[in-house]
């Protein structure tokens, strides 16, 4: 199956205007998350918040609504959230945990929680894993490339990046720059070349821009858990939704990239089998 | 077909008798439902399972009995604990379905040594528990020359003497990982138990598996993983990658025994998810 296992696919957006404003795409990371905090299904949630750089995330346990909201927006290079689980259990005290990941996180994450060899007591803590789409990610050295060098502005000056319609968009206070995705080939973390999972197929629900229309976000129920506290959500009004029949481009753009994205890597596992380099999948 | 001969079968260490498929609805159930595990339990005879102690701390048993809700029903319907220091009262060595061995062996250590050959003697199954018994962990870096016994200087992973079936690592192993591997063993979840099986043939481990197995062959994502599994904390994450502090590193092997991109139990996962 293309997209994984799942429960319901619909469009979706959330319906708070500071949300809208700073967040990414519908907002569905930071309005479930918050959501799920305020209803105590979560006591606290690790988000990819703001680091000491700008544009270079550091993971974070977010214990309010409002430090969730200021790790909105997607940082396009790493933020090892799954080493914070264990500190926001430890260290700050948190029996139910959520988190967001992007598919590999979603991997590391679910493999403790089947085989916790050496992790005690907190494969059973978290309540909620938000997975989101991911077709590759980025080293902070290959954005400071596509930035400075290729856009000729300086990082500093970024108020937000966004990957969509085959470019790579940069947008600052008062001017919108892009380069085509092609430029950014061979920038990315080679680890990426194997991936098989382009739609988080483990996530409890699983998100990401493509299949919607700017500003909303498709929106994937996989575990009866997500799958609750999704619909939950909907019904206390913190998500308005759209069919996703009734909206452009509509799944077939998701199914596309996703089956792209698990041919492309494929041939790249067989190359490497045949290498004699080691594959885990 | 008793859940040891199941056992037995699989791993090819004896060929089952002709007259054994008798009842095969039951012994093709592999949940591990708890009524399941109830029922399993009842309908097999126990497995006898005997406890080694080489040269390790006893953090690995101390954390089996961190499973308060299900220790009583596990030591007293479930298993029988047949050999052990502090757990029973016996001298002799039995015969055994599963020896489940802590620590390292001590070559300089007469006794181990000896305790060690006939558990392989006496016990269908050897497992090697907690990460002293299976990659040698901390007592890696010992170098003799200590008291009470200055010549107890070479400690090597139970594997490098005996055939070991299977391991569980961990510095200790989680409560919750012997919990779910009893269970899969008395309900015969050969599937669930395959990385164990795998792992008895990983007898080295070290923080720096991360650099050459995973960085060095084009497959680290910064997932972070590996740093938050490390019972030592030895493991930091700087530019996305992990950073290893060599002195902190007990070399337990759980880092890369966690990592996604070490091996990927995708099947077990998605039942385990419901997906
Ligand atoms: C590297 C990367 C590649 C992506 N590629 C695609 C793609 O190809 N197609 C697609 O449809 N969507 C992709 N996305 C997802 C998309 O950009 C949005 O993050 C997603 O739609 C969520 O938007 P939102 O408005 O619901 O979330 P928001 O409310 O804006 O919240 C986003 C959440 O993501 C977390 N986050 C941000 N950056 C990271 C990171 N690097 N690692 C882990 N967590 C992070 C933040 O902490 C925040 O909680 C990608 C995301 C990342 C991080
Ligand atoms: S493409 Fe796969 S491996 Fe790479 S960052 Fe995204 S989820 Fe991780
Ligand atoms: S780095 Fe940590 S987890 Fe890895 S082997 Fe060393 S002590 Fe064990
Ligand atoms: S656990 Fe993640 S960050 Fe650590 S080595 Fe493996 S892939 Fe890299």
């Amino acid at each position: 199956m293309v997209l994984g296992t799942y429960k319901e696919i619909v469009s979706a957006r959330a319906t708070d205007k500071q949300i809208q404003k700073v967040s990414q795409d519908g907002g569905i990371v930071t309005g479930l998350l918050a959501f799920a905090l305020e209803e105590k299904i979560i006591e606290g949630a690790v988000v990819a918040g703001p680091g000491k750089e700008l544009w270079k995330p550091e993971p974070m346990v977010a214990m309010t609504a409002d430090e969730i909201i200021a790790a909105a927006g997607t940082k396009y290079t790493f933020s090892p959230n799954v080493m914070m689980l264990k500190k926001a259990v430890r260290q700050y005290g948190i029996e139910k945990l959520g988190t967001v990941a992007i598919p590999c996180q979603t991997m590391g994450i679910r493999k403790m929680q089947s085989y916790p060899f050496g992790v005690r007591f907190l494969a059973d803590k978290i309540k909620l894993l938000i997975g989101i789409y991911c077709m590759e990610n980025f080293p902070f050295a290959s954005l400071e490339t596509f930035v400075s060098e290729k856009m000729g502005i300086s990082t500093d000056l970024v108020e937000k990046m966004d990957i969509g319609k085959g470019k790579l968009w940069v947008y600052t206070q008062d001017d919108v720059l892009s380069i085509p995705l092609k430029e950014t080939h061979g920038y990315e973390q080679s680890g990426c070349n194997v991936c098989l999972d382009y739609v988080a197929e483990l996530g409890d629900v699983s998100t990401g821009s493509v299949g919607s229309p700017d500003g909303w976000s498709t929106v994937i129920t996989r575990t009866d858990g997500g799958d609750t506290i999704f619909k939950q959500a909907i019904d206390a009004g913190i998500f308005e939704t759209k069919d996703m029949a009734d909206v452009k481009p509509g799944l077939g753009l998701l199914e596309k990239l996703s089956a792209q994205k698990k041919e492309k890597n494929q041939k790249t596992i067989d190359k490497r089998k045949e290498m004699g380099l080691p594959v885990p999948f | 077909m008793s859940l040891i001969s199941k056992i037995k079968r699989f791993l090819g260490i004896e060929t089952k008798p002709a007259n054994e498929e008798a009842k095969p609805a039951k012994s093709g159930e592999v949940g591990a439902s708890e009524q399941e595990v109830e029922k399993v339990a009842e309908e097999n005879a126990k497995p006898r399972i005997g406890y080694i102690h080489l040269s390790g701390c006893t953090g690995d048993v101390m954390s089996l009995s961190e499973n308060y809700d299900i220790l009583a029903e596990l030591l007293t319907n479930m298993v029988d604990i047949v050999y052990g220091q502090t757990l029973a009262d016996v001298w002799e060595m039995p015969e055994m379905d599963l020896a489940l061995v802590e620590g390292s062996v001590c070559l300089q250590d007469e006794h181990s040594l000896h305790e060690l050959m006939e558990a392989r003697e006496k016990a269908n199954m050897v497992c090697a528990f907690g990460s002293c018994a299976a990659t040698g962990c901390f007592t890696r870096y010992s170098r003799g020359g200590q008291q009470a016994r200055p010549d107890h200087e070479s400690f090597l992973p139970i594997a490098d003497l005996i055939k070991v079936d299977c391991a569980i690592p961990g510095c200790p192993p989680s409560p919750e990982i012997i919990a779910k591997t009893v269970v899969a063993l008395i309900n015969g979840d050969m599937d669930y138990l395959q990385p164990m099986i795998d792992l008895a043939g990983m007898t080295e481990g070290c923080g720096c598996d991360l650099q050459k197995y995973v960085v060095n062959q084009a497959l680290c994502i910064g997932c972070g993983t590996c740093a938050m599994s490390c019972q030592t904390r030895a493991v930091d994450m700087t530019s996305g990658r992990p950073e290893v502090n060599g002195d902190r590193c007990v070399k337990c092997g759980i880092c890369y025994t966690q990592c996604p991109r070490s091996w990927w139990p995708e099947e077990q996962i998605k039942k385990d998810l419901g997906l």
